[in-house]
């Protein structure tokens, strides 16, 4: 943070030190939250005693709890989650790239939220570039967009979704376009903006053209 | 005499593509229909016509070059949208904004939810034939688009808000126009009452038409207004009050059937309560900084925080996952509401008439830049 060498001394002396008011929040330097430990949570260790192996670690950030969960108990967990701790609403679903990593390239996001005491609560699953997601769709209808664009945008395929189709892309689309190796410029998809072969009925006139040629 | 009738014409189930080219759908949006007559049997929507990748866009900017980014989702609600962004990049960073850039942030806001609500009442009335209303709200959306030029230059996507507070202090005489145009707005709400409350027609096609139940909506995760209109108190202002929304006083209303007629009233009051919180934003405006003490280079420590606000959809998130110093989200991921209220469209037009399936893409108040992104 360089431009916190700026600041003036707290006390420049002289009369007016006194008088200064004290700083409010937003003329301090922001501190940023920190990780702490979050298996103390309620939920958390209902969770870990309910499903057994579910729970690998958890911690808390900025008011969040993240609870990382193996991938084969997911679904599992979320179902127990939803009927017996009543988190009935998944807010969002989604999946992070996280590149070259031991436990595995994806990491799918789950964030449920309870109405009772207004709670959220975030499970994170370390998922291989290869393995499959059970899916979620059972627990919470809301889960089938969110995993098909899953799916969509980086390929991971959540097992025994209904209809894992392409959402956002069109089917045939070769490549997941939300993995850290797509490239941002976009691929040549074969789809011509402009063919130069138009089909019957399509482009411009023969007589447009044929000036341009002659000339 | 006997023997079989024979059917005049063909009696099989037709296949019929709505849109992605057709007025009523409110942007590129194309719903395969498969009817029996006019009995919509299946509905199966396709999206995507509109994607530009902001995602992974926001992934190559800094904090703040993606604001402009999020204009471009809702395009019609943009404040809100901004406002979204930046709460999550303060969480973040744990910078506290000063309440002066709050409570500008709540009166932009606020007119941003009123000019999405009368552009969503003016798009629904002229899909269910009443063309009129359009000519009222448009009337006073207009004054909206004026104040967001005053302020920032811009009428649509505003980019009005920064980390850490609000770029602008408020042109002189802003906060004089503003607050006569809130004195006047409510009995503008009553005009378009009048129209459309206690009208037979509007009735026709909107009572117990895409009726969702409470159960059925939270479990589809439908958010704003079509999730109280079915009698879910749930409003993000409320229950995680961001900004200073936990000092101003305004109700929540809701719906009692879940039909597109509820939904309506509940987003007239909505427009109501807006103009309420504007006026009292008005009244108790601070005085002080609009930009807190932030760094010139946001540097973001190693986490992932969501934060997410009202829009005027519905529940609008950001979820933003970081490396330690990064300068860039590593990546961001858009809760839009549109995309998640659209995945119950099935649901609620299953058997129902073609044109019922008008109303109800007008009532759930979709925008396809925010569906598609």
């Amino acid at each position: 943070m360089s431009d916190e060498k700026k600041t003036p001394e707290t006390t420049d002396g002289g009369a007016a030190a006194p008088e200064k008011p004290p700083k409010q929040p937003w003329e301090e330097k922001p501190v940023p939250p920190e990780h702490g430990d979050g298996t103390d949570d309620e939920d958390v260790s209902a969770l870990a005693r309910a499903v057994e192996g579910a729970v690998l670690s958890a911690d808390r950030f900025a008011g969040e709890v993240t609870a990382a969960v193996a991938r084969e108990r997911i679904a599992e967990a979320c179902r127990y989650l939803k009927e017996e701790r009543s988190f009935a609403f998944l807010v969002d679903l989604t999946a992070i790239d996280r590149g070259d990593r031991e436990e595995g390239r994806f990491d799918v996001v789950y964030w449920m939220h309870r109405f009772d005491d207004q709670k959220r609560l975030r499970l994170v699953t370390a998922v291989g570039g290869d393995e499959t997601v059970p899916t979620v769709t059972g627990v919470w209808k809301t889960a089938n967009w969110m995993e098909r664009e899953v799916y969509d945008m980086f390929g991971i395929v959540f097992e025994g979704h209904p209809n894992l189709e392409r959402i956002l892309t069109w089917e045939g689309f070769n490549g997941h376009p939300l993995r850290k190796d797509f490239p941002v410029e976009g691929i040549d998809t074969g789809a011509a903006v402009q063919p130069d072969v138009y089909p019957a009925g399509a482009g411009p006139e023969a007589e447009e053209t044929a000036g341009k040629e002659g000339a | 005499m006997a023997g079989p009738l024979e059917p005049l014409f063909d009696l099989e189930e037709m296949e019929l593509s709505f849109g992605p080219q057709h007025p009523s759908t409110h942007g590129v949006l194309r719903v395969m229909l498969r009817l029996d007559g006019e009995k919509v049997m299946e509905a199966k929507p396709i999206i995507g016509y509109l994607h530009r990748g902001t995602e992974k866009l926001f992934e190559q900017e800094t904090f703040t070059q993606c604001i402009p980014h999020t204009d471009r989702l809702d395009y019609i609600a943009a404040p809100t949208n901004n406002q979204g962004f930046v709460l999550a990049v303060e969480k973040l960073l744990g910078i506290t904004v000063p309440p002066r850039a709050s409570y500008i942030r709540m009166i932009l806001a606020e007119l941003g939810r009123i000019s999405s609500h009368l552009l969503w009442l003016a798009t629904h009335a002229i899909d269910l034939g009443a063309i009129t209303p359009f000519f009222y709200t448009f009337r006073e959306r207009e004054i909206i688009l004026d104040l967001f030029e005053e302020y920032c230059g811009a009428r649509l996507t505003l980019n009005a808000m920064r980390v850490g507070g609000v770029p602008f202090e408020l042109p002189d005489g802003w906060v004089e126009k503003c607050s006569a145009f809130i004195d006047e707005f409510p009995s503008h709400i009553d005009e378009y009452e009048t129209l459309l409350t206690e009208n037979r027609i509007w009735k026709k096609r909107t009572v117990g038409i895409g009726v969702i139940s409470a159960e059925e909506a939270i479990d589809w995760g439908l958010t704003g207004p079509p999730l109280r209109g079915s009698g879910v108190k749930w409003d993000i202002r409320k229950v995680f009050p961001y900004d200073r929304y936990d000092e101003v006083e305004f109700e929540v209303p809701i719906g009692q059937a879940g039909d597109t007629y509820d939904r309506y009233l509940v987003r007239m009051e909505e427009m109501r309560q807006s103009a309420r919180i504007i006026r009292q934003c008005l009244d108790r405006l601070p005085e002080g900084p609009v930009m807190a003490k932030v760094p010139k280079v946001l540097r973001a420590p190693e986490g992932m925080v969501y934060a997410s606000v009202e829009a005027p959809k519905g529940e609008l998130g950001y979820f933003l996952v970081t490396t330690a110093k990064g300068t860039k989200p590593y990546r961001c991921h858009v809760r839009p509401p549109s995309f998640i209220n659209l995945q119950a469209l099935p649901e609620m037009v299953k058997g129902s008439l073609v044109a019922d399936l008008v109303a109800v893409i007008g009532t759930l108040d979709i925008v396809l830049g925010e569906i598609d992104r």
